[in-house]
Parts: C-alpha cells; sequence; structure tokens
C-alpha cells in the first residue's frame, strides 16, 4: 500500500523520545487508575453489595440455590382488586386497573433455609404486581413496623455483631448488647421485638413496606407514603407458633384449600415533618391512610419450582406513579439483593436437587 | 484512480468521538455503580441503562458509515504485527461496543425485570425470564465490560504512540486535524 500521509519525520533525541513515552505511559496509567479507584480497588473498607451478601453468607451459612436473606419461604399467587382511593394520588395502572395478577412469597427472615418457624417473631411477605402495560412493581414487606437502623452502614455493623466468632461457632453474646448501645436509633424496633411472638400462620399477619415512596398522579404531583397489607383473616390472632419447625407452609396450604386469603393494602400518607429517609423511625400520631384495595392470593406453590423462586423482590423496581424516596435502605436493598440474586441464579439446579424439608 | 483519503468522513470522525466519551462514561458508570450501595447505585442505573441503549442505536449507524465511506489507508511502513493489531482491536472494539449493550439488555430480560429506561419508558424483553441464563449474561456483561476497557486503553496507547512517537499521521485522521 503506497503510504500517502506521513511525510518523513525528523528522528526523535533520545531525551525526546522518552518524555514522549513517558507522556503515553502517564494517560493510560491516570486512565486506569481512576477506573481502579471508581471500582473500589483502591478502597477495600467501601461497603459494596457483596461486602453486604459476604456477611449474611458468613452469619447463615452458605445454602446454593437459595436467597442469601430471607432464605425459607413458599410461593403465592393471586390477584389485586384495586379500590378507587388510590387513583388521585398515582397514575399507577395497579391502582385503575380493576384486577392486577400477582405473585408472592412468604418467608422468614433469615439466610437459613432450615431455620423452625418459631424461631423468630417477624414474618414477610413479597409481592410482584404484573401491570397489563409491561410495567412491574415489586415489595419486600416485614410484620415489623420498622426497621432496627436506617442505613446500610448500620445494617452491616449488625450483621457483624451477629457473625459467628471463629473460635466458637457463635456469635459472642457481648457484641449485640454492644452494637444496640451504639445504635439508640433501634430503640423502636427493640420495644415492637418485645411484644413479638412467633405467629402461628402467615395469613394473620399485617405486612408493612417500612421505607417511605412517593406516589405521583397524573398531574405530576407527589404524595410521601408508606405502606401495608393488612391480614383480613383475623381468626386465631395471636395463636403462638405451635410445636415442631414446619408449621407455616402446611397452614397456608390447608388454608387456600378451603378458600382465598386476603390482604388490605393501606397506604399512609406522610405528614409534614414525618421521615422520608429514615426506615427505623415510626410515623408518629394522625395520619390519613387510603384503602387502595384488596390482595386476594388463591394458590401456593413450594418455593423449589415456584414461580417465586426466580424472582428479585427488588424494590426499586417499581411502575410509573410511584418512585422511591431518598431512604438509602432503598439503593442498598436493590444492590445487595441483585448480588444475591446473581449468586443464587447460577445455582437453581442444585437448589432443586435439595430437599425442602427442614433438617433439624 | 482517486486519491486515498488522508481522513476519516466527518460523520465517521463525529460518531468516533461522540462514542468514545460515551463508552469511557458508561465503563465508569457501570463500575463504580457495582461497587455501591449508596444513592449512587440508583442514578448511576438509571443513566447507565438508556446512555448504553443510545451506544446500541449509536454503534448500528456506526457501522452503516463505516461499510460505505473510505478509511484513509494505514502507512505503508507500519509492521505487519502493528497492521494486524490495529485491524484486530478495531472488530474487537465495534464487536463490544455492539454486544455490550445486547447483553445489558438482555440480561435485565433473562432476569424477569421489565426493561426500562426512564420512569415510563419500556423496552421489551430481549429473551424469555431465565434464571441461569440471566447468571450467564450478567457475569459476560462484567467481564466484556473489563475486556472493553483493557481494549480501549490499548487503543488510546497505541492512538498517542502514533501521534506522538511515530508521528505517522494516524492520530490525524481521525482527529481530522492538519499537521
Ligand atoms: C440494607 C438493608 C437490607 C439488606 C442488605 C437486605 C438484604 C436482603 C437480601 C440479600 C435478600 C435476598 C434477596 C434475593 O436473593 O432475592 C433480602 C430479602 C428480603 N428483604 Fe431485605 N435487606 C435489607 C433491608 C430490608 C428491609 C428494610 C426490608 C423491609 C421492608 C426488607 C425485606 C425483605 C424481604 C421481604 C425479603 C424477601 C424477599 C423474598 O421473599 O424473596 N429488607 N434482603
Ligand atoms: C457500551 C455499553 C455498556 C457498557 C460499557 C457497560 C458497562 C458495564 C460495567 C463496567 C458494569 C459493571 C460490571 C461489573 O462490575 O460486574 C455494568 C453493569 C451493568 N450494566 Fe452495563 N454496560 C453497557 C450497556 C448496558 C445496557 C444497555 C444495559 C441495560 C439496558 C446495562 C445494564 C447493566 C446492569 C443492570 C448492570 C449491573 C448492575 C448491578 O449488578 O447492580 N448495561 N455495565
Amino acid at each position: 500500500m503506497v503510504d500517502h500521509s506521513s511525510p518523513p519525520r525528523p528522528p526523535l533525541s533520545t531525551a525526546s523520545l522518552a518524555i514522549r513515552l513517558a507522556c503515553i505511559g502517564g494517560v493510560v496509567a491516570a486512565v486506569a487508575g481512576a477506573f481502579a479507584y471508581v471500582n473500589g480497588t483502591f478502597d477495600p473498607q467501601r461497603l459494596q453489595p457483596k461486602t453486604l451478601v459476604n456477611a449474611l453468607e458468613t452469619n447463615n451459612g452458605i445454602h446454593p440455590g437459595f436467597r442469601r436473606n430471607h432464605a425459607k419461604g413458599v410461593c403465592v399467587a393471586g390477584y389485586f382488586e384495586s379500590s378507587a382511593e388510590a387513583r388521585a394520588y398515582s397514575s399507577a395502572q395497579v391502582f385503575n386497573a380493576a384486577r392486577t395478577p400477582l405473585i408472592g412469597r412468604f418467608a422468614l427472615p433469615s439466610g437459613n433455609p432450615y431455620a423452625p418457624d418459631s424461631s423468630v417473631p417477624i414474618r414477610s411477605f413479597a409481592v410482584q404486581f404484573s401491570q397489563a402495560n409491561g410495567q412491574q412493581w415489586r415489595t419486600g414487606m416485614n410484620s415489623m413496623p420498622v426497621f432496627p437502623v436506617g442505613t446500610p452502614e448500620a445494617f452491616y455493623q449488625l450483621l457483624k455483631a451477629g457473625a459467628p466468632d471463629p473460635a466458637t461457632g457463635k456469635p459472642n453474646p457481648a457484641n449485640m448488647p454492644a452494637f444496640f448501645a451504639a445504635h439508640p436509633e433501634a430503640a423502636p424496633f427493640l420495644a415492637w421485638v418485645k411484644t413479638a411472638k412467633p405467629s402461628a400462620s402467615y395469613a394473620t399477619e399485617t405486612y408493612n413496606g417500612i421505607n417511605a415512596f412517593f406516589l405521583v398522579g397524573a398531574d405530576g404531583k407527589r404524595q410521601a407514603v408508606r405502606w401495608a397489607v393488612v391480614a383480613q383473616s383475623q381468626d386465631a390472632v395471636g395463636d403462638t407458633a405451635p410445636a415442631g419447625s414446619d408449621f407455616l407452609e402446611k397452614d397456608l396450604v390447608q388454608r387456600l384449600a378451603s378458600g382465598p386469603l386476603r390482604w388490605q393494602l393501606n397506604l399512609t400518607l406522610a405528614n409534614p415533618g414525618d421521615p422520608l429517609d429514615d426506615a427505623s423511625k415510626p410515623w408518629i400520631g394522625e395520619h390519613k391512610i387510603l384503602n387502595a384495595g384488596t390482595l386476594v392470593l388463591q394458590s401456593s406453590q413450594a418455593q423449589a419450582d415456584g414461580d417465586c423462586r426466580d424472582i428479585n423482590f427488588d424494590p426499586l423496581i417499581l411502575p410509573s406513579g410511584i418512585e422511591a424516596s431518598n431512604d438509602p435502605l432503598l439503593a442498598a436493598r436493590s444492590a445487595a439483593y441483585a448480588s444475591s440474586y446473581l449468586r443464587r441464579a447460577a445455582e437453581v439446579s442444585p437448589l432443586h436437587r435439595t430437599p425442602q424439608e427442614s433438617k433439624p | 484512480m482517486n486519491a486515498q483519503p488522508r481522513f476519516f468522513a466527518p460523520l465517521a470522525r463525529l460518531l468516533h468521538w461522540l462514542m468514545a466519551l460515551m463508552i469511557i462514561a458508561m465503563l465508569f458508570i457501570g463500575a463504580g455503580l457495582a461497587a455501591s450501595v449508596s444513592e449512587r447505585h440508583e442514578w448511576l442505573i438509571h443513566l447507565h441503562k438508556p446512555l448504553g441503549i443510545a451506544i446500541l442505536a449509536l454503534v448500528i449507524v456506526r457501522l452503516a458509515v463505516r461499510f460505505s465511506t473510505r478509511q484513509p489507508p494505514l502507512p505503508g511502513d507500519l509492521p505487519r504485527w502493528q497492521v494486524l493489531a490495529a485491524k484486530a482491536s478495531h472488530w474487537l472494539l465495534y464487536a463490544l461496543m455492539l454486544v455490550l449493550p445486547l447483553l445489558g439488555w438482555a440480561m435485565i430480560s433473562a432476569a424477569g425485570d421489565p426493561v426500562m429506561l426512564s420512569h415510563s419508558v419500556q423496552l421489551p424483553a430481549l429473551v424469555s425470564a431465565n434464571a441461569p441464563l440471566f447468571a450467564v449474561l450478567r457475569k459476560a456483561h462484567g467481564y466484556l465490560a473489563y475486556v472493553l476497557f483493557f481494549t480501549v486503553l490499548l487503543h488510546l496507547a497505541a492512538a498517542l504512540f502514533h501521534g506522538l512517537i511515530r508521528r505517522d499521521g494516524v492520530l490525524q485522521s481521525m482527529t481530522g486535524t492538519q499537521d
């Protein structure tokens, strides 16, 4: 090929050549260094999604295929029937269509898939609403009204306080009291947990979204809310857990065999001054509560094969008409759930071979 | 016979520099969001998806421009291995800037998540929901993004080598400046 573009150039002196090579090296090193700074290579202390999920694995062990938190659970399916009450506040189709199909999952809030149902006084309920327009609303709710802490950093410290001591294989009993002494924001949670008992049924619980969100109306107006689903099966409320470690799923299957189960979706509107960015603080005093409609559950499936297995209940998967608040837990949850989801999605086949019965 | 062009076509140069900025930004945005649990994670991902899809649209235009315009030749005295390395790295860059956004789109689809580019703009799923496939695509998106980053670094070093050491007009063929 004939060279048209490069007329002969005078050769570079050794010094000039060295300077130019150093320039090239400098530019490349600067870009590579900036990249390494951004991806956390130089900053091993940075709280990353994997740091949180590794901490969950340290505390609960690694159970391939299972969620790294809320590992023991059961899938459910049904639909949401909207009332008219939320329509003025949110343009989301879920509040405007008569019915929206949903897939849900009840679970225990521990990363151990073999935890006895009576081991914790908390149950969780996660829901995916699939709107006809293709958008989705996913939410993970817990039976407590507030979260122990308000920031991912504090949550990480809480996980570390519960980490097994390598010497004994058990958490150091001094760690939790020390953690709570250093975290006065946990007081509302601790006050609640004192009165909480493991319930005998998933069907009698109220589940709270805990984090704040915004409803966004067709007119663009934003209203901060927290939501909760309140059980309408109020029989046997307060029944304490029976003996045995696996009664919740059996109870649910039995109840569904004799008819659908219902929850009312309540949207609590924030008053001016309510904290929107701190899930450890309750909203105190009179609040306007919208009854947005009814969740109706019709069937259940074991989670090893169920439709909820491969869903990441990322709280930031929201339809147009619902938006996130600046609660720092929301971004942290989204990031950590993605990391947990990636790990377990790669392990679906071992889960399938794992028997679902609890081990003693 | 027409003389060989000294410069890339003006549209090719515009696309080159625009996409260079966008791709470098995307690499930093992706690396930053994957290493963060703060609000940064959230707003970076809201930026990452539409910008990545814009790159996908632009690379299609760019390939069409690439095939329909004439490229300036490499200098005749360039060692053969450098000619091969230049050609191979250019095609690797094109392949990655096409494949990475497709992987991003496909992996969100495979997770069963709606592919939202904003509060209301939604793309159709590229593949149906399949968790093991998600895991493969998500890992490929991460690894290939790093391959792209190292290829970009090499490309940058080579361009500066042409501009500062060889001074053979190759860098100018893309900057469009006369020497
Ligand atoms: C920074 C704080 C938190 C971290 C790091 C965290 C972490 C996790 C992880 C890793 C999972 C498993 C996700 C998966 O593999 O799909 C999970 C599940 C869950 N989390 Fe959290 N979580 C946090 C805060 C919260 C809060 C505030 C709530 C309550 C409203 C909550 C409710 C749930 C529920 C209901 C599930 C189960 C979802 C399901 O059934 O699939 N989490 N969490
Ligand atoms: C040229 C285009 C793109 C580049 C250079 C790029 C680059 C990256 C990088 C470097 C990461 C971090 C990988 C890791 O550390 O594991 C990442 C993650 C990600 N990218 Fe992309 N990406 C591109 C296009 C896209 C597109 C078009 C989408 C979606 C529509 C997308 C969605 C994502 C998602 C969801 C993550 C992971 C977030 C998480 O795990 O929390 N990317 N990308």
